[in-house]
């Protein structure tokens, strides 16, 4: 159906694409895995024609084509679904799935013909979705279908998907494969671009794998394993689970007690939650995306305006109320946030000034009276030690963050919060947008910290990391906790209905 | 009171307004886009005072109102190479066509005319009185059904939200963004015209005296919606006539007059209130000033 041939694509200095050839039989589920940075989005991006290779053809139905713009691909038959979905929040399904193949005249839009399409194409492949709603009202899931009739809508016969389950509950990812099975069914040809190997086993029918902008092999899925995968993708054995003693649970660290958050426009993110958290246990926070995880996460690091949380909480029996983040760092409570572009470091800042945001006001990091001046020779000392204990890569603490991969970024962030040495440890989405060898690491690390006696409240969209690092999980939806449950025994079918119904 | 609220008061509010609806609809088009238009007053200007210098040369007002759009047209293009080629920030480019467009205007007509600031009278029977007047509010209808329910309309206002969706679902992002610019120029030049070859016989210095910038103010009172804009204008004109009736009419208790200039001030300070209580509730198209560029 479509071959990418030699393709090569640079970026300034690095080279996403390297000769990349990859080749998909028509009416196939072909999966492209690969690290985040491997190249699979560029490789996709190049077949959609959002980018131009350097170098190298793409043959539709074995004829070279040119694909020059998403038009070019449109017309050739390529449909493709962003990560971050394309559509215009405040228009209508119909109006986002015709936007630029609209039917009528150019001087009048036939919005009756679009819907009698619409209809026909959501009953044929099993899309429900109503194409009067606007976007904004639907859910991720509804979203995700729109995405699609849009590209069926302009007869798509290959759809790209990138990343197409980050944001689906595993209800929501179900239903999303039969719907991808259904559509192999009737002869469409599906690429998928993911990096979640146990969705790559139950789907897909070839895979290929990417490392470092190169294709590293190509397996057919029913001869492969998950080991095997992830070998391909990270160039060594990875463990793939979470190896971790038996929790040892202290003395209460963290009491919050009928916490609530509430909005200017006077929504409640966050209603009358409970909950303790224990030193040297993980306690977990399971939920779909905007649920009230960020809310919950940022009143307890003291990011939100006081006079908008009620509720008590406190630190070994000592209330926080009213405290600012400075006073809760300095009680002993560090964060990782979800967004470490937004709340974690400064980008354009070198590594060394990174590595004291938070302390840079205080000994020993300044020296002279009334902490007059930063002393450098200290802070180079602290980063390079962050550097070598967390590895993070290219170790130059001169660098600014901007220029290290998210999973080194990440490794920073984590490394200057546990130098803290914190009693409770606040972290969101800790292997967001991080390689697989990282995550491991990164895995390991907070494991460490929790057997040091830490208490750690661990916020995550990954299902399985939180299910697999916490001790105790419990499952936010619209704001509540919709129930707790013990991770060891409980599936996550059990937990993603409690996501989903919140009962 | 009775003088003043009155027939003609509403024919002087629909009269004071058209500028404003016209300039408006014009900078619609461009922020549905996603381009701001700040210089819709620089290109009123410029089209007050080309309509004025042509129709006074060739004696036809439609070669002037042509004319005038046409140099609107040109000042838009300037601001959409600026906004959408080469990506400057909106405001900015905006500003310098602002303040271009106080200077050039004196400058041809000092070397036209030999008159700094202003052109000379235009006989009567060349003006223009109602036609613009007809053109501005039939266009609100048609600019609300262009917007509504056109494929041209729907990739506008796609555009002005979300460029990159645009772009994904594969609409020529800057060709809609150039030509919604460009519609701008022509609307809001037009309006100009109608100031000096319409509402009055000559092109003064200056003589929008803000008015682009009241327009802006009824396209945000009015949500970026034809209607509701035209609405927001009829509104700023009827303060406007309003105010010129009070002058020498309206006294102070001590039987003063009250200054002009203080009456004067009052659709200025309504525009402020207006936009001080509403700017909050309503929401601009997404993309708004926002420059959009590909990766390559």
């Amino acid at each position: 159906m479509i071959e990418l041939r030699n393709i090569s694509k640079r970026f300034g200095a690095v080279q996403a694409n390297d000769h990349v050839s990859i080749k998909v039989e028509p009416g196939t589920i072909h999966a492209i895995v690969g690290e985040n940075g491997a190249g699979k989005s560029t490789a996709m991006r190049i077949a959609y024609g959002f980018y131009t290779a350097d170098a190298g053809e793409i043959l539709i139905d074995g004829q070279v084509r040119r694909i020059g713009s998403p038009q070019d691909a449109i017309a050739l038959g390529i449909g493709m679904v962003h990560q971050h979905f394309m559509l215009v929040d405040t228009m209508t399904v119909a109006d986002n799935i015709v936007l630029g193949a609209e039917p009528g005249s150019p001087l009048s839009l036939d919005l009756q013909e679009a819907d009698i399409r619409i209809r026909a194409l959501s009953a044929e492949f099993r899309l429900s979705v109503d194409p009067h709603a606007r976007i904004e009202d639907l859910s991720v899931g509804q979203q995700q279908r729109v995405e699609l009739l849009k590209a069926l809508y302009r007869k798509a016969r290959l759809l790209i998907l990138d990343e197409p389950t980050a944001v689906l509950t595993p209800q929501e990812v179900e239903e999303f494969f039969g719907i991808l099975r259904g559509m192999r069914k009737q002869g469409k040809t599906i690429v998928i671009i993911t990096h979640k190997l146990a969705e790559v086993l139950a789907l897909s029918d070839d895979v290929t794998v990417m490392r470092d902008g190169k294709v590293v092999g190509r397996v057919e899925t029913k001869e492969t394993s998950a080991a095997e995968l992830a070998r391909l993708m990270v160039g060594r054995d990875v463990l793939l689970h979470v190896h971790k003693p038996e929790a040892k649970p202290g003395a209460q660290v963290l009491g919050v007690r009928n916490l609530s958050v509430k909005t200017a426009a006077g929504a409640k993110p966050v209603d009358n939650v409970t909950f303790e958290v224990r030193a040297g246990e993980i306690v977990g926070v399971a939920g779909v995306e905007g649920n009230g995880q960020t809310e919950l996460v940022e009143a307890l690091a003291g990011l939100v305006d006081p006079l908008r949380v009620s509720g008590d909480v406190d630190l070994e029996g000592q209330s926080l109320s009213g405290m600012n983040p400075r006073r809760r760092r300095e009680r002993g409570i560090a964060h990782i946030p979800e967004d470490r572009h937004r709340r974690g470091l400064l980008l354009e800042f070198a590594l060394t000034e990174n590595a004291i945001l938070g302390v840079h006001y205080r000994r020993p990091i300044t020296m002279l009276p009334g902490d007059a001046v930063l002393d450098d020779g200290e802070i180079r000392r602290r980063t390079v030690d962050i550097i070598k204990r967390f590895d993070v890569r290219p170790p130059n603490p001169d660098l600014p963050a901007r220029a290290l991969s998210g999973g080194n970024q990440q490794k920073l962030v984590i490394g200057r919060e546990f130098e803290l040495n914190p009693k409770l440890l606040l972290v969101s989405q800790p292997t967001r947008g991080v390689d697989i060898g990282a995550i491991e690491f990164i895995h390991d690390k907070l494991v460490k910290l929790r057997d040091g006696g830490c208490a750690v409240l661990l916020v995550s969209a990954e299902l399985e990391e939180v299910m697999s690092l916490s001790d105790r999980l419990l499952i936010l939806h619209k704001g509540r906790i919709a129930g707790e449950v013990n991770p060891q025994v409980a599936t996550a079918a059990e937990v993603g209905l409690l996501m989903t119904r919140g009962h | 009171m009775g003088e003043i609220l009155n027939i003609s008061l509403i024919w002087s509010a629909v009269r004071l307004s058209t500028p404003l609806v016209l300039a408006a609809l014009g900078g619609m088009f461009a922020e549905r886009a996603g381009v701001i238009n700040i210089a819709l007053e620089g290109m009123m200007l410029a089209g007050a005072f080309t309509a004025a210098a042509v129709t006074y040369t060739t004696g036809s007002p439609w070669i002037g109102l042509t004319a005038g759009v046409a140099a609107g047209l040109a000042i838009a293009w300037v601001h959409a190479v600026a906004s959408i080629r080469y990506r400057a920030d909106q405001v900015v480019t905006g500003t310098a066509i602002n303040i271009l467009m106080i200077g050039v205007p004196g400058f041809l007509s000092g070397a036209l005319f030999l008159s700094s600031g202003s052109t000379p009278q235009i006989p009567k029977e060349h003006l223009v009185p109602w036609t613009p007047i007809v053109m501005a509010f039939a266009a609100v209808p048609i600019s609300w059904y262009v917007l509504y329910r056109t494929p041209f309309g729907l990739r506008l206002r796609a555009v002005g939200e979300n460029p990159e969706a645009a772009d994904a679902a594969g609409i020529r992002v800057a060709a809609v963004r150039y030509i919604g610019v460009l519609l701008s120029g022509a609307f809001a030049a037009l309006g100009g015209a109608y100031l000096s070859i319409g509402q009055s016989s000559l092109f003064t210095r200056n003589m929008t005296s803000g008015r682009g910038f009241i327009a802006l103010a009824a396209l945000i009172f009015g949500k970026w919606r034809p209607v509701q804009t035209m609405f927001a204008c009829l509104f700023f004109g009827f303060t406007e006539a309003i105010t010129i009736r009070m002058q020498g009419v309206v006294k102070l208790p001590s039987g003063e007059d009250i200054p002009v200039q203080f009456i004067q001030m009052v659709p200025y300070l309504l525009t402020i209130v207006v936009l001080a209580g509403f700017i909050g509730h309503s929401r601009p198209p997404r993309a708004l000033g926002r420059p959009y560029q590909k990766e390559r």
